[in-house]
């Protein structure tokens, strides 16, 4: 009960305010995070759209549609927007509620690895359905 | 891991109950957060009944009446009494405001008052300001510019540069937003949080300020300035009726714009 947690640590507020400074990033982020989240829109639609109708279709009626460019270079691009706009969040959500270091530094490296390797699990389906 | 049940030394218990005297007709229960650091002991809630009939329209009236008649040890601070000075913001009914400005008849049923969230606290409703205070310095919330003021007069601004701030300069500095605020309530040593960024875009939209690229640089940061999720507490709280959120949203537009 005598802790008082602020008052006792020598350090000036100001000293601890400033601690190391600007990173002087985080905009690339926050505007890849907007982007993403816009392109996800109509790529979602698109996705949702196409799972109803091909959902009782055969292997090969999946396989012309999707060897044709535009619904190829479509799923590839949604693959790889949903994955990249996963990780920049998940890395917000870390960064919010993960405050320990090591903890903070694994959880991040993990996730960014996970989104990598499910991303590249997609592709490699995408691409052995599609070619 | 952010912590989200309060440490054992810091669990409410049930406090004293200050009855109101015979004969009140109409007496709300007001219920106040208590811990003073000279007892050792955890805080408690205290109950005092009022009677509205003897008591100012304010749950500010309603606390200086219990300072003053009922208890004296009771501690929060004061100073205007009519929304221009921050000093009594505290969490009235749920919500950061100021007890000034808020009507005892908008709360319903018991009026519970406890200490701004979040913040170290001093005693009772005081809470310990030094971080956010050193927050707000950290931003040098003063005007920067290498050219001298004209020797005849002031430096001149149009009507719509002027413009600009409205709705900044207006802040007094209560923290009501700052504390209502999750991501303040997570990483506040390192998020500015929203009444700071405020006031330094108060600072970026002056038209007389030289520093707004440093200002910019100093603010593009993970932690200083994009722990704001738009989660829009600080709008919604306000007591002034100020738009914190979108004064951060300006900001991040700012610095996207500098680099096309």
């Amino acid at each position: 009960m005598s802790e008082t947690p602020h008052l006792d640590i020598l350090r000036s507020p100001l000293g601890r305010v400033r601690g190391l400074g600007s990173a002087h990033a985080g905009s690339s982020h926050w505007w890849a995070q907007r982007l993403t989240a816009t392109a996800l829109v109509p790529l979602t639609l698109w996705f949702i759209y196409s799972v109803i109708r091909f959902s009782t279709s055969s292997h090969q009626a999946v396989h012309d549609w999707l060897s044709g460019p535009i619904p190829m270079v479509m799923m590839l691009a949604l693959v790889a927007i949903t994955f990249h706009h996963l990780q920049l969040g998940l890395q917000v959500v870390i960064e919010d509620y993960v405050h320990e270091e090591p903890a903070k530094t694994a959880s991040l490296v993990l996730s960014k690895t996970l989104c990598w390797l499910m991303a590249i699990v997609c592709v490699v389906s995408v691409l052995k359905i599609g070619l | 891991m952010v912590a989200f049940n309060l440490p054992l030394n810091s669990r409410i218990g049930q406090g004293k109950t200050f009855k109101a005297p015979a004969g009140a007709k109409r007496v709300r229960e007001f219920k106040i957060y208590r811990w003073s650091p000279d007892d050792g002991k955890n805080p408690r809630t205290d109950t005092y009944e009022i009677d509205l009939d003897e008591c100012g329209p304010m749950v500010l009236d309603a606390l200086i009446k219990i300072k003053n008649e009922v208890d004296p040890t009771l501690t929060f601070r004061r100073s205007c009494r009519e929304g221009i000075c921050g000093s009594c913001a505290m969490n009235i009914d749920g919500r950061n405001t100021l007890a000034c400005l808020k009507p005892i008849e908008d709360v319903k049923g018991a009026v519970k008052i406890s200490p701004l969230p979040h913040m170290p606290v001093v005693k009772d409703l005081v809470p310990d300001l030094s971080q956010i205070y050193a927050q707000y310095r950290s931003v040098k919330p003063w005007m920067q510019a290498d050219t001298p003021a004209p020797p005849d007069g002031e430096r001149l601004q149009s009507k719509e540069e002027r413009a600009k701030m409205d709705g900044m300069w207006e802040c007094i500095l209560c923290f009501c937003c700052s504390t209502a605020c999750p991501s303040y309530w997570w990483n506040g040593d390192r998020y500015l949080g929203p009444a700071v960024l405020l006031a330094a875009y108060r600072w970026i939209a002056d038209s007389r300020d030289e520093a707004t690229g440093q200002r910019l640089d100093e603010l593009e940061d993970p932690f200083k300035l994009y722990r704001c999720h738009t989660i829009m507490n600080c709008t919604d709280t306000c007591p002034k009726g100020l738009n914190p959120a979108k004064a951060i949203g300006a900001i991040k537009q700012l610095i996207v714009e500098r680099q096309r």
